[in-house]
């Protein structure tokens, strides 16, 4: 498998009042061409940081990525010049925001906000633009495509945004779409549409899709492998099946217990709703030396306190970091 | 259509607020004590019943109040405000002598100050702990703090005394006759200094409230999405985040119009330029109470076709606005 998009040794650090906190500490995974990936984790985990390092668009000040590399089909993005970048974004790795009410600009037309970008990368006139943009609104499945290119965002509700969102965002057939909480600011229903037609129009333009999200359910929905991070560090990776049903660090348990199930009556396998106690550590924790899940893990060790996990490999797709292993025999019924 | 189906609406509406203008003109007038014939009286020394009562007939004055009012309204519609006897002129003729003295003066003040504003606030907004934008907060204290008459006299005494760039005071340099080009070039001349100061108060207003929504909009998620896109830097700031931040400063600029025009009056008197302020000033000193009323009536003439425009502007730069209203109609 040869990676698309290969994050490396990602760190990204935050200067805050109380000294410099590694945002993404030592991060690494690899997209291979036209597969989903999803990044799962609590707010706070560093999955939106990830995306925006990817993109390029790390808030500087206060943030800046101290190492690693992030490589596009063999180009390191991280000593791309912004030039270079400003061609990437929108055009080869394109995203999709958590918030369809507040991401379109609210003085520009749909059609005007779509066409911009095929006139920044692919060099259309207007009437070209206008028509290219007509043709993606009907791939994002809105109806009356040339008459709701004239419509303002805020005559649009927000699963139509969200729509227009991915439309913009898949113009210029990207290789890579980020997809940064999609569906979390929409209705259930709507939910299950943007999903099918990210399913629908990724395949059709051939991007891989990372798909950042806290839930576990969307990820079975949607991803092939899944990255789990926890406080800016990768603690578990894998193809969704093993990870479903075979989570061996204990916080990749815990995410998935949280997930709602839909049954009649509460049984031993599917015991009440279960909730993972504590929180994620303020960002002024994160360079702590441990494991940054120890204050709220039930397995803790002295030596989770002492050292930072080491990565054991389990399969050769499936790798962990954690001292204190979950038994692959214990399976979780998602 | 709907653009001027609302337009339509908003004139009607400025010229109820014109005409509620004129009745309460007309009320303040009546409650004053004295009339017409008092002051002619007290001019002559004393005049008997008679006499004052021919003169009250003759003006009009011996009618119920409301034939008295309505024959105001008839004369104002027709632009006849009265007759100044201090001046010895129709205070129409007055006033449309001086107005477009005042109307340059506060127009290009207020088009330079909203220019030069955005201007400093986008670039403090976008490197908010910069030094450019310490400028800008020291440069909008001053200017926001600073009376205009001290403004208008230090710009004189730096600009026109010290280093005698620009005329102190008037509008034209009547020692040499000009006409067309060179008359011009010369009102723009002598407008420099009395603009200037004007604008430094609305310079140091509109850069602040330009940085601050400028700074909050840099920030909002539709940015980030334009940045995503891979629009450059220029597209960015200008296109997708000025013209959401200009919706305040555009709020602002039309509120702001009604103190502009008493601000004319200050700036007018310190630089005797020859507009609505230094004939209201001295209206006022002679008790000229026709064209104290025709300089009031007119002002809020002057604002309220501000507003009017403001609002245009306001619909053309924010599209939710437009359907707001359609629903209402």
């Amino acid at each position: 498998m040869t990676a698309l998009l290969s994050v490396k040794n990602l760190t990204v650090e935050f200067t805050t009042r109380d000294g410099i906190a590694p945002v993404i500490d030592d991060l690494s995974f690899d997209l291979a061409p036209g597969e989903t990936l999803s990044l799962v984790g609590e707010s706070g985990c560093g999955k939106s940081m990830t995306a925006l390092a990817i993109m390029g668009l790390i808030p500087s000040p206060p943030g800046r990525v101290a190492s690693g590399s992030i490589s596009l089909a063999g180009e390191n993005l991280l000593q791309a010049s912004e030039t270079r970048m400003r061609a990437v974004r929108g055009n080869e790795i394109s995203m999709v925001f958590q918030e369809p009410m507040t991401s379109l600009n609210p003085v520009f037309t749909v059609g005007e906000q779509i066409g911009e970008t095929l006139r920044r990368h692919q060099g259309l006139t207007r009437r070209q633009a206008k028509a290219l943009s007509i043709e993606m609104l009907d791939a994002v499945q809105i109806p009356l495509p040339a008459r709701r290119i004239n419509d303002y965002p805020h005559q649009l509700s927000g699963g139509m945004r969200q729509r227009v969102m991915i439309a913009i965002a898949l113009a210029c057939r990207p290789k890579v779409l980020i997809a940064d909480e999609p569906t979390t600011a929409l209705d259930v229903t709507v939910q299950a549409q943007i999903f099918d037609l990210m399913r629908a129009v990724g395949k059709e333009t051939e991007a891989a899709i990372i798909l950042i999200t806290h839930d576990m359910g969307s990820v079975a929905e949607m991803a092939e492998r899944v990255v789990v991070m926890y406080a800016g560090r990768k603690i578990e990776e894998g193809y969704v099946d093993d990870i479903l049903t075979r989570p061996r660090h204990p916080y990749t348990r815990g995410l998935i217990a949280c997930v709602p199930h839909l049954l009649e009556t509460v049984s031993a396998e599917r015991p009440y709703l279960q909730e993972i106690p504590g929180m994620v550590p303020p960002l002024s924790d994160f360079g702590f030396m441990g494991c940054l899940f120890a204050p709220r893990c039930d397995r803790v060790e002295t030596l989770c306190w002492q050292e930072k996990p080491k990565v054991t490999q389990i399969t050769p797709s499936q790798s962990a970091a954690c001292w204190n292993l979950q038994d692959a025999k214990v399976r979780v019924d998602a | 259509m709907q653009f001027l189906a609302i337009t339509l609406k908003r004139c009607g509406l400025g010229l109820g607020l014109l005409l509620a203008v004129l009745v309460l003109n007309f009320l303040l007038m009546h409650l004053a004590p004295g009339d017409v014939a008092d002051t002619i009286a007290q001019d002559a020394g004393g005049l008997d019943a008679e006499v004052m009562a021919q003169i009250r007939k003759d003006y009009g004055l011996d009618l119920p109040l409301w034939e008295q009012m309505l024959k105001y309204f008839y004369n104002v519609a027709q632009l006849d405000l009265g007759y100044s006897f201090y001046y010895n002129q129709p205070v129409t003729t007055l006033i449309l002598e001086k107005l477009p003295a005042t109307l340059l003066l506060i127009i290009s003040a207020q088009v330079v100050s909203i220019l030069v504003g955005v201007v400093l606030g986008v670039i403090a907004a976008r490197k908010p702990n910069g030094i450019a934008s310490h400028f800008v907060t020291i440069l909008s204290l001053v200017g926001y703090a600073a009376p205009v008459f001290w403004t208008g006299i230090m710009l004189i005494i730096l600009f026109a005394s010290m280093i005698p760039l620009f005329p102190i005071g008037n509008m034209v340099d009547v020692s040499v006759e000009r006409t067309g080009f060179a008359y011009m070039i010369d009102v723009l001349h002598h407008l420099v200094l009395p603009m200037l100061t004007l604008a430094s108060i609305f310079i140091a207003l509109y850069s602040r409230l330009a940085r601050a929504s400028m700074l909050d909009v840099l920030g909002s998620d539709y940015v980030r999405t334009a940045q995503a896109k891979g629009l450059s830097e220029f597209q960015v700031v200008f296109k997708h985040a000025l013209r959401n931040a200009l919706l305040p400063v555009v709020t602002t600029a039309g509120l702001v119009f009604s103190g502009i025009v008493s601000g004319a009056v200050l700036v007018e008197t310190v630089f005797s330029w020859p507009g609505l302020g230094t004939l209201a000033v001295q209206a006022i000193v002679a008790r000229d109470t026709p064209t104290i009323l025709g300089i009031l009536f007119f002002s809020s003439l002057v604002v309220v076709v501000a507003n009017l425009l403001t609002d245009m502007v306001y619909r053309i730069i924010d599209p939710r606005i437009k359907t707001a209203e359609t629903s209402e109609i």
